[in-house]
């Protein structure tokens, strides 16, 4: 197995706030890593360097063997990186298939035909084919997160991010929010995810990092990482209900 | 009859307007620039259309074939080189610099053409027209106000029916989101700035048609082409049509009224909307 991404001793701050302290990890092509941590630990920062939003102040990031931490993040997208938000970001103005052909367009750099198939593909797989032409503003949460997901799959992405995809959901949406990604990690994307619903991460991850104030506390199999110390003691003493 | 005949010219004239205002409302839809140099890229376009009419010496409406490539390309270096720089959440910067750019380029006329106003002429079309009835139709608006048709619903086509229509509207919907998207959007805001002046390029030449220009001649356009946008509606190019055509009747009737009253009716017709209807007529539904 070769490693898809590596961080190298990434680190940024904005002024004396640290949000990502020396992070280094790699990350194998087709595995599927979950992200915990505090609130402010810095786990979307780590998103935004991964995908080129933010740029850091020293380390670097290699993605597919490749140097890309000058990339901006148009260029780190048509590599293959796609992300979600944790609060949907939709092009409101737009069809629920315009959205998707976006990504396709510009993040696959698709032929129009082949960004058509592509687009009912992902639709289909994340079950919103049936709102193809509703305004992207229209929709529910669920069908919100949905369409996050349906735009980053559709840019044809190795690497999907996924950013608190499951927060705000009710149990059931939940549940079938994990079976997509399930069924999305079967085709051999690989996905780093966020999240503070741990059960729907364990149903997904085979791999835990835990972040606090910008570092990695803890890394390495789920229920291992779950039951360490310093987890026990950084994160869960925090958010006991978690 | 007269009265008839003064509204219908403003029609004609609004068709003009809504041409000067269709580049504006476009970068403003997409990018949220306010183009002060606007009215001054018009007049460049008309000289630049004078140079290539009497250099190559053809007709003013085949010089088209030239100005529109050539402020567009102005238009996507202009954007890439400058004014991307000053592109943030700030509406501010980008607005000053084209003010800047406004005064220079005023200068650079002058110092380039000279403060003598000029005319295209375009021979037999110059004084073509048709007769409806009692009503003569000059054939050169009639033509302009079917290339502002043509030019906005070609606009409207390439927004909902192509790729790069999308990623304008992405772009123009959120910038950032479009940007993990795939779209690099230093490339699309320069390409609506190319496509801006190349709608310029067709405003320009037709000015230049019509009426004599000269370097001091663009801050009123401007102001023409702000007003037809605002009438409207932001971001509506539709809406802007009609804007254009509002402020076109209201100074055809305004001169029929008196001649002085031209521009003043124009005018007060938009600080009138402007007072009842401060989004225009047809704004862009909010989300």
């Amino acid at each position: 197995m070769s490693n898809i991404l590596t961080c190298d001793a990434l680190s940024k701050s904005f002024g004396s706030v640290v949000v990502a302290d020396s992070i280094s990890f790699s990350i194998e092509k087709g595995e599927a890593v979950g992200i915990i941590g505090p609130n402010g630990a810095g786990k979307t920062s780590l998103f935004n360097l991964i995908t080129g939003t933010l740029q850091p102040t020293s380390g670097q990031v290699h993605f597919k063997a490749q140097d890309i931490t000058p990339k901006n993040s148009a260029t780190r997208c048509r590599a293959g990186i796609a992300r979600s938000f944790q609060i949907p970001q939709p092009f409101a103005g737009m069809s629920v298939y315009e959205n998707v052909l976006v990504a396709a367009t510009h993040g696959a750099s698709l032929k129009p035909q082949q960004a058509q198939a592509t687009c009912i593909d992902a639709l289909e797989q994340t079950g919103l084919l049936a709102r193809v032409n509703d305004l992207a503003g229209s929709l529910t949460l669920l069908e919100r997160k949905r369409l996050e997901l349906t735009r980053a799959l559709a840019s044809n992405p190795s690497l999907l991010l996924l950013d608190e995809i499951a927060g705000g959901l009710t149990d059931k949406e939940c549940q079938s929010l994990i079976e997509t990604i399930q069924s999305i990690r079967a085709t051999g994307v690989t996905i780093v995810w966020i999240e503070h619903v741990v059960h729907a991460l364990l149903a997904v991850v085979e791999r835990l990092i835990v972040l606090d104030f910008g570092k990695i506390i803890a890394d390495g199999e789920p229920n291992t990482v779950i039951n360490s110390q310093v987890v026990r003691e950084n994160y869960m003493g925090i958010a006991a209900d978690a | 009859m007269v009265w008839v005949n003064s509204i219908l010219q403003g029609v004609l004239l609004g068709g003009l307007y809504a041409l000067f205002a269709a580049g504006l409302s476009l970068i403003f839809g997409i990018m949220r620039l306010v183009n002060i140099a606007h009215g001054d890229l018009i007049v460049l376009a008309a000289f630049l259309g004078l140079v290539v009419t009497s250099s190559l010496d053809i007709h003013p409406l085949a010089s088209l074939v030239v100005v529109v490539p050539a402020m567009a390309l102005l238009g996507y270096l202009l954007q890439y080189l400058l004014l991307n720089r000053t592109m943030s959440d700030d509406i501010l910067p980008p607005l000053l610099v084209t003010f800047g750019l406004s005064v220079i380029l005023q200068n650079v006329m002058l110092e380039t053409f000279s403060a003598d106003p000029q005319k295209m002429n375009t021979g037999a079309l110059d004084t073509a027209s048709i007769t409806v009835g009692a009503l003569h139709i000059g054939v050169l608006p009639l033509l302009m106000f079917a290339v502002a048709i043509a030019v906005i619903a070609g606009l409207q086509w390439l927004f909902y029916h192509t790729a790069i229509g999308r990623a304008f509207r992405a772009t123009s919907d959120n910038a950032d989101i479009a940007q993990l998207m795939g779209l690099n959007k230093k490339h699309v805001f320069s390409l609506a700035m190319a496509l801006s002046l190349a709608v310029v390029a067709i405003a320009g030449i037709f000015l230049g048609t019509k009426t004599s220009f000269d370097p001091s001649s663009g801050p009123a356009r401007l102001i023409f082409g702000f007003e037809a946008v605002i009438i409207g509606g932001l971001g509506n190019l539709w809406g802007t049509l009609f804007g254009g055509i509002i402020l076109g009747v209201a100074q055809g009737i305004g001169a029929q009224i008196h001649p002085g009253l031209q521009q003043l009716a124009g005018h007060l017709v938009f600080l009138i909307l402007l007072a009842i209807r401060p989004n225009g007529l047809f704004p862009r539904v909010a989300h």
